[in-house]
């Protein structure tokens, strides 16, 4: 059964179209992609699901309610969190700090501080900054807290916005990992990603998106095999 | 590692601050009432209280409002309108024919009635207008302070407001001394009960940033995008900071109708704004403690400190050049030129007290090890 079911949804900014009616699924506890190149309308899809856009048609579907006109709050207490493009932590305050604010919309006091012993769990790292600014730390730490920050709302499906961008390689790895670490402990995944590669080899499955429409979906590793992908996404030629 | 924070730097502070309350206190008992000491003291826990309470808007939530004048405006004529005695109106209001309240209220009353008609006069403001950001924000609040002043001054509103004539003969500050039967003063409170009334003030706006709601707010101030996508509503955690903001303003301005014991809305101008702007930013931008101090020092220089800029001033028989009327806005100015050029993080940055203290006693036990 589909977690998160998104049907025939249209984005526009102004006049432009961002989405021209895209449809998915997202299965429980899977970590599914949306690849594609700038401009294709990745970011815009997670905006949309998360309720920060409105759509101009279409709807979202999550445990089989309608959450299309649900607004940002009611999203995320219902379970489903975004790590923004960019990591976007907030750089004043600290590490400690972003995480409370990850559980700025529950009551279980008690809870919210296992929560967050469970994330310093998971990265070890930011216990040791917990008292740092968050402006400060690197930009693979700064991604470790964006996540945490998400994990902190309690979510059934984490939504990363490009969770690679800008880090080094080695870094991008780690960050990786997390995202299997996250899968295994029940949370669906809803990664976008430039990094093509990266992605396929990471996904359960896989939707290609090129200018606000799906071109081709699949596994991982049928779309690794594909050799339109190859040539598009993956940097590599034809042999002829 | 400094995994928990220690609670001594906090206790110590709150030491202090009783400190300066016992010495204000004593001070007042035994220095002559007609100290500048006291003109400044006074004064400034009033501006310090209005500088906090702009600083929980431009530098805990990132909304850069120039809206405080106005606000301070609206408290001081609440203050004004409800306190003035019976007997007084008919002087007050004489070219209104005694004016149309006729009932006073007590002083703390009075006070949070300020608060209030500040907070709602930014509630309304806010909804427009806290749809703009930054700039655009800035001078939109600017002209609602001066549509404000406006409306204040207009004889229509006469029966009320007193027209753009001014309002007096409501307590002041010195009503605060307690006199004895043949009008001595036996205990004079003229400077500690301001000095209460900023200090439970402040008190309240550090509650609020300290709680998760001021945690909120510094979110929105760093990233919007990201608040939001955390499940913060802005514009409800905006319009509340706004309105907290104006009600301590509020407050504020009825503190300074006592301080001034005249209230005249042609006072209120932007440029008071812009004062109470120079104290948040020479004070640091984000740090309460920051706004505190740096009111002081203001208030002092601009009140008795740097007076003598202002007069002719004769070294022996030697008159020192430049020194008349006005020099010492000059002077003021080059102040905050060196200030925002070298000293851009303000006295305090966006730390507070007791993050100094603990500073202290943590190299100190460094030290010791």
């Amino acid at each position: 059964m589909s977690l998160l079911k998104v049907t025939d949804l249209v984005v526009s900014y102004g006049g432009i179209e961002a989405l021209k009616g895209i449809s998915f699924d997202v299965d429980q506890g899977k970590i599914v992609t949306l690849i594609g190149a700038n401009g294709a309308g990745k970011s815009t899809t997670l905006r949309t699901i998360s309720g920060l856009v409105a759509p101009k048609s279409g709807r979202i579907y999550y445990e089989g309610r309608d959450i299309t006109d649900f607004g940002t709050q009611k999203i995320v207490e219902t379970g489903i969190a975004l790590v923004p493009e960019g990591r976007r932590v907030f750089a004043n305050l600290t590490v400690l700090e972003n995480l409370r604010i990850g559980a700025y919309l529950r009551k279980d006091k008690e809870v919210i501080e296992e929560d967050i012993q469970y994330v310093y769990q998971l990265f070890p790292r930011l216990q040791e900054r917990s008292w740092q600014l968050a402006g400060t730390l690197s930009g693979g730490e700064q991604q470790m807290l964006a996540v945490g920050r998400a994990v902190m709302t309690r979510p059934k499906v984490i939504m990363m916005d490009e969770p690679s961008l800008g880090l080094a390689p080695l870094v991008v790895k780690d960050i990786f990992k997390i995202i299997q670490t996250l899968k295994g402990t029940g949370m669906t995944v809803l990664l976008i990603e430039q990094n093509a590669n990266a992605a396929l080899h990471a996904c359960d499955y896989a939707y290609v998106l090129e200018t606000g429409r799906i071109t081709m979906s699949g596994t991982g590793e049928e779309l690794l095999a594909s050799t339109a992908i190859q040539e598009a996404y993956l940097g590599k030629t034809s042999k002829s | 590692m400094n995994q928990k924070k220690s609670k001594t730097p906090m206790i110590i502070t709150l030491v202090l601050v009783a400190a300066i309350y016992v010495a204000v206190f004593i001070a007042e008992q035994t220095l002559p009432a007609n100290s500048m000491l006291f003109t400044v003291l006074k004064k400034g826990a009033t501006y310090a209280l209005v500088a906090v309470s702009m600083n929980l808007l431009n530098g805990f939530t990132g909304i850069f409002s120039l809206g405080q004048a106005g606000f301070m405006l609206v408290g001081a004529y609440m203050y004004g309108i409800f306190t003035i005695p019976i007997a007084q109106r008919a002087s007050v209001y004489q070219y209104f024919d005694g004016g149309m309240i006729q009932f006073t209220v007590p002083v703390i009353v009075a006070m949070i009635l300020a608060g209030l008609a500040a907070a709602f006069f930014a509630f309304l403001i806010g909804l427009p207008v806290l749809r703009l950001k930054s700039d655009y924000l800035a001078i939109a609040t600017l002209g609602f302070a001066e549509i404000i002043r406006a409306i204040f001054q207009w004889n229509g509103l006469g029966p009320i407001t007193n027209g753009s004539n001014m309002l007096r003969s409501f307590p002041s500050f010195n009503d605060f001394n307690i006199r004895d039967g043949q009008g001595n003063v036996t205990v004079y409170l003229s400077t500690l009960i301001p000095f209460l009334m900023a200090g439970v003030c402040i008190l309240l706006i550090v509650l609020l940033i300290n709680s998760s709601y001021g945690r909120a707010l510094k979110a929105i101030r760093d990233d919007e995008v990201a608040a939001e996508a955390m499940g913060i509503n802005l514009a409800h955690h905006k319009r509340l900071a706004f309105c907290v903001s104006s009600f301590f303003a509020g407050v504020g301005g009825a503190m300074l109708a006592m301080y001034q014991t005249t209230v005249q809305a042609k006072s209120f101008t932007s440029a008071m704004t812009y004062e109470i702007l120079l104290i948040v930013v020479i004070g640091g931008i984000g740090s309460v403690t920051g706004s505190v101090l740096s009111s002081f020092l203001f208030v002092a220089c601009s009140e008795w400190w740097l007076r003598f800029l202002d007069e002719k001033q004769m070294i022996g028989t030697f008159e020192v050049p430049l020194l008349r009327n006005g020099f010492r806005l000059v002077v003021f100015s080059v102040i905050i030129m060196i200030v925002v050029l070298f000293f851009r993080r303000g006295i305090m940055g966006d730390k507070e007290l007791p993050d100094l203290l603990s500073r202290r006693m943590k190299s100190e036990g460094r030290r010791k090890k």
